[in-house]
């Protein structure tokens, strides 16, 4: 090739770097998938807390046309910074930071990348950027449908709760259990135990066995580490009511009842936002009368009919206003 | 507090804390016998992590718990000879190759958890077997002598492995090639044999610790062990490389933690100082560690290779 073939080719391919800079400006095309990135704190199929944002992640691909990548177990918090800051510069749409210890990054991380949008929870916090949103759940209303069952179900008068930290979307949830159990009979007493951990299965399967040998028959939990705490349930015959995840593969003989989180009702607003431009930064909270919060009930554990109406109607009052769990 | 005094939450609390205190001990003696010959593993987490997998998946594709034990070990066994390769025959500095075999446990564990399991499946774990004549004692007997056979297994090694290294030619060499590997090597005694035996002993009975945690719990989940093989390797310096010493540790940092659930159960500490009270078997850990580095029994030659001549 002469000196002009040079030329030539340089100036074509200097041309088409032009155009494609040019089809970059211009945006996602309408037939471009949103590209959503998920950082989570524990394992994808934990059947808690990053779990419950998986399941949302495949039922929110039911109606948008998204492409998914997950980074979970980031226990370490500098390593889900990494992944956060990572999503951002590869040009994803969407990236959540699915866990409230990460908040601190993303204050950090979210300024850097304006075209970005940035989700995180559970928190009411955006933390005054356009281009962040929080999500929070009102956990203590199915904690109170549970506990409202489960009151129901305690022949011992003694229920045991094992948590791990008492923080957040996790202190909603018990305290609406609690105030759930002691709307039916406050008689019954209801024992908590936060072990501090969100991972000590070890630690959690101890604090089920001394729930047990204080006379508990029906026990909750929430968070990864309840799987030591539904063993020793399954080896006493002891009831379980879940929180964030469908927990019926934990135990069908012993799995009554559990809260189910559908982030996907938050996530399909954050979608809406953005597709039609209108990316501001909200806290969004799901709860059951915006169908962001659904009870999953075991069906090889039916309850008693009367057992099922009571619950139906506190899931009824949460629902048009007329019932409030009393928890702040 | 009166809740708390009374015979059967004691004994409760006792119990619990032997339970509690099985995992740390078997890898603590473990690790016990390896720093005794000189050589220090900080992947004894990494270790537990990939025994209490291939525990649990052997049981869960098996339906034998005897099988997943024996995998337990089988897998120890090889992360030992592994870890013999890198620190004895490639002289690899201990101490980072132990946190290379940590991160190394960690991730293939959960890697292959996600892959050939997924979403967390209980198994039927350890059943708890009563020991003849003592399991029938009144109130001890039915909370004590009722548990797992690890957790025997794990109490009976005391006794064994302090006879082994103190009244066994074995066991002197182990202590020679910890204390002057040179001196024991003119003596005629393979440094590199002798340490490559521990590290597998030590790294089986890691293994095997991991595999009591799983078959115990019924279930594997990502990072299961939690730190356990850390605290073990403070337990090993807590109890001043004494197999003794070392199970009194595990027992205080066992007992020392089912008393705080038992306190947060019965209400007896609630919010803040439940939180505090919750740090005691960290705190407690720490400060023994500080008065027994004052001690002497740490052998002379620890996370020091062994090169003739040198």
């Amino acid at each position: 090739m002469g000196r002009r073939g040079w030329l030539v080719g340089l100036l074509a391919f200097a041309l088409a770097m032009a155009a494609c800079a040019e089809e970059e400006d211009a945006g996602r095309s309408a037939d471009d998938p949103i590209r959503i990135a998920m950082v989570g704190p524990s394992a994808s199929n934990d059947l808690a807390f990053t779990q419950s944002m998986v399941d949302s992640l495949d039922r929110l691909g039911e109606d948008y046309n998204i492409e998914v990548d997950v980074t979970d177990g980031t226990f370490v918090i500098e390593d889900a910074a990494v992944a956060i800051r990572g999503y951002a510069e590869d040009g994803f749409d969407i990236v959540l930071a699915h866990g409230s210890q990460f908040g601190g990054s993303l204050s950090e991380i979210a300024p850097d990348f304006p075209d970005t949008v940035f989700a995180w929870g559970t928190s009411r916090d955006t933390f005054g950027l356009t281009n962040v949103y929080s999500y929070s759940v009102q956990s203590d209303e199915g904690g109170f449908i549970n506990g409202t069952i489960a009151a129901h179900m305690t022949e011992s008068g003694t229920i045991g709760v094992v948590g791990p930290i008492e923080v957040g979307d996790i202190k909603l949830y018990i305290d609406g259990f609690v105030a759930g159990v002691k709307s039916v009979d406050p008689s019954i007493t209801v024992n908590v135990n936060y072990i501090d951990s969100f991972s000590d299965v070890a630690l959690a399967a101890e604090a089920a066995q001394a729930h047990v040998e204080a006379g508990a028959d029906v026990m909750t939990g929430v968070s990864q580490m309840v799987v030591g705490a539904t063993g020793v349930a399954r080896e006493h015959g002891v009831l379980w009511f879940g929180s964030q995840t469908d927990q019926v593969p934990l135990g069908e003989e012993i799995v009554v009842a559990s809260q189910i989180y559908r982030w996907d009702f938050q996530l399909s607003q954050i979608v809406e936002d953005l597709l039609n431009d209108e990316v501001s930064g909200r806290v969004i909270t799901a709860d059951f009368s915006n169908g962001g919060l659904t009870m999953a009930y075991n069906p090889g554990l039916p309850l008693a009919d009367d057992v099922q109406a009571a619950a139906d109607a506190v899931e009824a009052g949460l629902k048009d206003g007329s019932l409030s769990t009393g928890v702040e | 507090m009166s809740d708390f005094l009374t015979v059967s939450v004691l004994l409760a609390t006792l119990a619990s804390g032997i339970r509690l205190a099985t995992p740390f001990l078997l890898a603590a003696l473990g690790e016990t016998i390896g720093q005794r010959s000189g050589v220090l593993n900080l992947g004894v987490e990494g270790v537990m992590l990939l025994g209490a997998y291939g525990a649990y998946y052997a049981t869960l594709r098996t339906d034998s718990i005897l099988f997943g034990i024996l995998v337990s070990l089988i897998v120890g066994g090889v992360m030992g000879i592994v870890y013999g390769v890198v620190t004895l025959a490639l002289k690899a500095e201990q101490g980072i190759s132990g946190i290379g075999i940590f991160i190394f446990g960690l991730g293939l564990s959960d890697l292959l958890f996600q892959k050939q399991v997924g979403t967390p499946t209980p198994i039927d774990g350890l059943g708890d077997v009563a020991v003849p004549l003592l399991g029938d004692l009144p109130w001890v007997g039915e909370v004590i002598f009722h548990q797992n056979v690890l957790v025997y297994v794990a109490f009976l090694l005391v006794p064994v492995l302090w006879f082994v290294i103190n009244r066994t030619p074995f066991g002197l060499n182990v202590r020679a090639v910890g204390e002057t590997p040179e001196a024991a090597d003119s003596l005629g005694v393979s440094v590199d044999r002798t340490r490559y035996i521990t590290i597998f002993v030590g790294n089986a009975m890691a293994g095997l610790a991991g595999g009591a945690l799983a078959l115990e719990l019924g279930i594997f989940q990502q990072n299961l062990t939690n730190g356990h093989g850390f605290i073990a390797i403070a337990l090993v310096y807590f109890g001043a490389w004494r197999p003794s010493g070392v199970m009194a540790g595990a027992m205080v940092f066992g007992l020392v933690s089912a008393t705080v659930l038992q306190w947060k159960t019965l209400g007896i500490v609630v919010g803040t100082t439940a939180s505090i009270v919750g740090m005691f078997p960290a705190v407690l850990t720490i400060l023994v560690l500080v008065l027994v580095s004052r001690r002497t029994g740490q052998p002379s030659a620890l996370t020091r290779p062994f090169e003739r001549g040198h």
